[in-house]
């Protein structure tokens, strides 16, 4: 539709002209334009996907020929026990590395837009980490890790606490690679905030003071409110960027100890590329993209809600 | 057999380059190394000691046979999974492929992806008259050949397991290099003090990595991986008492065992944590490393501890083979037989990059000393040379067995019964593996 003012402007018609000849001309200016995205659209996004689809329909090994087995792959998935602590880890994995970066990132940035000494460049120093590539981290974040030689272990030891197994025992790996996870991405949510507090009235909190509030009363009353459309976005960007975390989780533990880290994405990769049962892979694939799918639909549901409550509230 | 060869050796160097040598022998053709010059080859090797090998001499080969080489290294994991798609696309980018053995044996095997090369071996227009089968070892020629007696590749490095133990810290608990496994979980837990931070043992917990040392303990148990109908045999009672020991070991390690890969036992035993560590031959060059060890020159090298059903060393290899659909065969043959050469050979074995699998180079005094590694480390190589056996089962989900069987040892490391957890794994990867051998 946009292609018609530009066209109009080219040819140096009138709207009433065009109008006219809309439906005879459209066609062959319209499609050249189009075609090339269109291609390129079906052929890396669409085509893919019903490749995959079909994949998951047979029983495909490399190096064995393949047979179309209907949904077999698919009726594999709730009887096969590590997919189910897969799908599990996945959860676990993502609710604490949307929901800590979250609340840090909202303190920090709570922090960074008080006015103090240094502050820019502070800001800059918290930032770093989202800089860095995480495989770099990972292995970093190993070696820092490790029960014995490990610094963090070192450290609790200089405050009197006990030595951690940190991602080296099944019960605290999860929380080890979260904690890894969080200190590379609270950075992101502070600077998403950040915006958000910058663009708040200062109005509110002008009467608010004259009101006799406190600071905790502000945030909570005026602050939080309005920062959480913000809040919403960052968690969403959190949220898509964990479930399909790998790099990390790969790095550092390979899914381990046994498969206590193993995420769908880690297993999905191990049936694939390790195993090379692609019709299984490709199965677990689908069912990765409707649980990420159903989990962005819950997100952009409740934002429309809120939107909705928020257009409400001020009419 | 040895003496043999070493005769063999022995007359041919004597007659090397000299028209006796000819007359010797008339039936001999000499290689005509320069038949392909001008051919372009493309290898693609696993991330390494071998594969640094080969690209630093590669020019040596090129002036010998005019022949062009391309070769790129690539991490393990990852080189098998390229190898493994470009294959099955019949059209792979390279002509000679670095493959592990104990991972990749039965599939590569199965899909028909090697060329045999059991013609090019008995041509004596290809093959030097030194390169002879009977000079690899039993263990290389097992994973070279396929159940039909074809050679699809020439064995390149092996790699048996081998007890490391810190001879400082022997020396001051005055006590010797045990002889069982008993002896040694005993040993390990005199030898722990955990006040100094010290563990009577190390080696690998982590799921996957953990099969190659369990097998230790299952093949020195009694252990066998399949029956004679294939099925598998890791539930047996052979399997649990095995675990048992490789749990009662792992009592006397560091925190946090059951996440260990080789590189976290390496990294306890070269600061001088762990007492003991069993694990592969390789490793060896790290802990003499004075810039990342602390026990340089106090390591001892032993066999791995006899168990009450014998005594093994869990084997593993590599070798070099020729892709099927390979236009230039018979140049990337000519490869082949280079990367396995004495020379080669002499130069992978002196700088500790890995064990050839051929005896006439372990067997050459000359070659033995110009070793840079301690004679002990030479020593238990070669002791381990003669009790080796196949470290995993020849399948083709040897992946999936090391995930599942890995992940339930893992599991006892913290608590868990071995009996459960292995007839657990046994009845997840039954189906798997029947799968497989019908597909």
């Amino acid at each position: 539709m946009r292609v018609e003012p530009a066209h109009d402007e080219f040819n140096g018609r009138s709207m009433t002209d065009s109008t006219q000849d809309q439906t005879e001309l459209r066609p062959p200016t319209y499609w050249p334009f189009v075609l090339p995205a269109l291609i390129v659209v079906l052929a890396i996004i669409v085509f893919p996907w019903l490749f995959t689809i079909w994949m998951s329909l047979n029983e495909w090994k490399v190096g064995s020929p393949t047979a179309f087995v209907g949904l077999a792959n698919y009726l594999r998935l709730p009887n096969d026990p590590r997919f189910v602590e897969a799908v599990w880890h996945t959860l676990v994995y993502t609710l604490l590395s949307v929901a800590l970066p979250l609340a840090f990132g909202t303190l920090a940035a709570v922090v960074f837009h008080q006015k103090f000494p240094l502050r820019g460049f502070l800001r800059g120093l918290f930032i770093m980490p989202m800089m860095a590539t995480p495989v770099a981290i990972a292995l970093v974040w190993t070696m820092m890790f490790h029960p014995q030689l490990g610094v963090l272990n070192y450290l609790l030891s200089l405050v009197g606490l006990p030595a951690q197994l940190w991602v080296f025992h099944p019960a605290t790996v999860i929380p080890s690679l979260v904690l890894v996870e969080t200190w590379q991405w609270t950075p992101l949510v502070m600077l998403i905030v950040l915006g958000g507090l910058a663009a708040l009235p200062t109005e509110p909190y002008e009467s608010a003071l004259i009101d006799g509030a406190t600071f905790w009363q502000m945030f909570r009353y005026i602050t939080l409110p309005l920062i959480t459309p913000f809040l919403f976005i960052a968690a969403m960007i959190r949220m898509i960027d964990a479930v399909k975390s790998f790099d990390i989780i790969f790095a550092i533990t390979q899914g381990g100890p046994g498969s206590a880290s193993e995420t769908i994405n880690l297993y999905l990769y191990s049936v694939a590329f390790v195993y090379y049962d692609i019709g299984y892979g490709s199965a677990i694939a689908v069912v990765f993209f409707a649980i990420i799918v159903a989990l962005a639909a819950v997100m952009l549901h409740l934002r429309q809600r809120m939107h909705w409550n928020e257009a409400g509230g001020g009419a | 057999m040895k003496d043999m060869q070493i005769s063999r050796r022995a007359v041919l160097a004597g007659t090397a380059a000299s028209a006796l040598g000819v007359s010797a022998l008339p039936a001999r053709a000499e290689v005509n190394w320069k038949k392909y010059a001008g051919t372009k080859l493309e290898v693609i090797l696993a991330k390494g000691p071998r594969g640094d090998n080969l690209q630093k001499y590669i020019k040596e080969f090129t002036d010998l046979t005019g022949i062009q080489v391309e070769s790129e290294q690539i991490p393990e994991q990852q080189q098998r999974q390229k190898a493994v798609i470009e294959l099955a696309s019949g059209k792979p980018s390279f002509d000679l492929i670095h493959l592990s053995y104990h991972v990749q044996k039965r599939q590569f095997e199965k899909a028909g992806w090697l060329a045999d090369i059991s013609g090019y071996m008995k041509d004596p227009n290809l093959t030097a008259p030194d390169l002879v089968e009977s000079d690899f070892s039993a263990a290389g020629l097992s994973y070279a050949k396929n159940d039909k007696g074809q050679l699809l590749s020439l064995p390149w490095s092996v790699d048996y397991f081998i007890l490391y133990y810190n001879k400082e810290i022997f020396a001051k608990a005055g006590v010797q290099v045990p002889k069982t496994l008993d002896e040694m979980n005993d040993l390990a837990a005199k030898l722990t003090d955990e006040k100094a931070g010290i563990h009577g043992y190390v080696g690998r917990g982590l799921k996957n990595a953990n099969m190659t040392l369990w097998t230790n303990y299952f093949l020195n148990y009694g252990g066998e991986f399949l029956d004679a109908k294939g099925n598998i045999l890791t539930d047996g009672p052979e399997a649990i008492e095995a675990t048992k020991s490789y749990v009662r070991s792992n009592k006397s390690s560091p925190p946090g065992v059951a996440g260990f890969n080789w590189m976290e036992s390496l990294a306890s035993f070269a600061q001088g944590r762990a007492a003991m560590w069993i694990d592969g031959v390789g490793w060896a060059p790290g802990v003499e490393n004075p810039n990342s060890s602390r026990v340089v020159g106090k390591v001892g090298y032993a066999m791995v501890p006899a168990g009450p059903k014998g005594q093994y060393s869990a084997t593993y290899g590599d070798g070099i083979g020729i892709a099927a659909a390979s236009k230039n065969k018979e140049a990337a043959y000519l490869l082949c037989q280079w990367v396995v050469s004495k020379k080669q050979g002499a130069r992978l074995l002196q700088a500790g990059g890995g064990v050839p699998f051929r005896n006439s180079i372990l067997n050459d005094e000359e070659t033995r000393k110009g070793v840079t590694l301690p004679q002990e480390w030479l020593q238990s190589v070669i002791g381990a040379a003669k009790i080796s056996k196949l470290g995993l089962p020849v399948i083709i989900p040897v992946a999936e067995f090391r995930d599942l069987v890995g992940a339930a040892v893992t599991a006892t490391l913290s608590g868990a019964d071995p009996a459960t957890e292995l007839r657990k794994a046994h009845e997840q990867f039954r189906p798997i593996l029947e799968r497989s051998e019908k597909a």
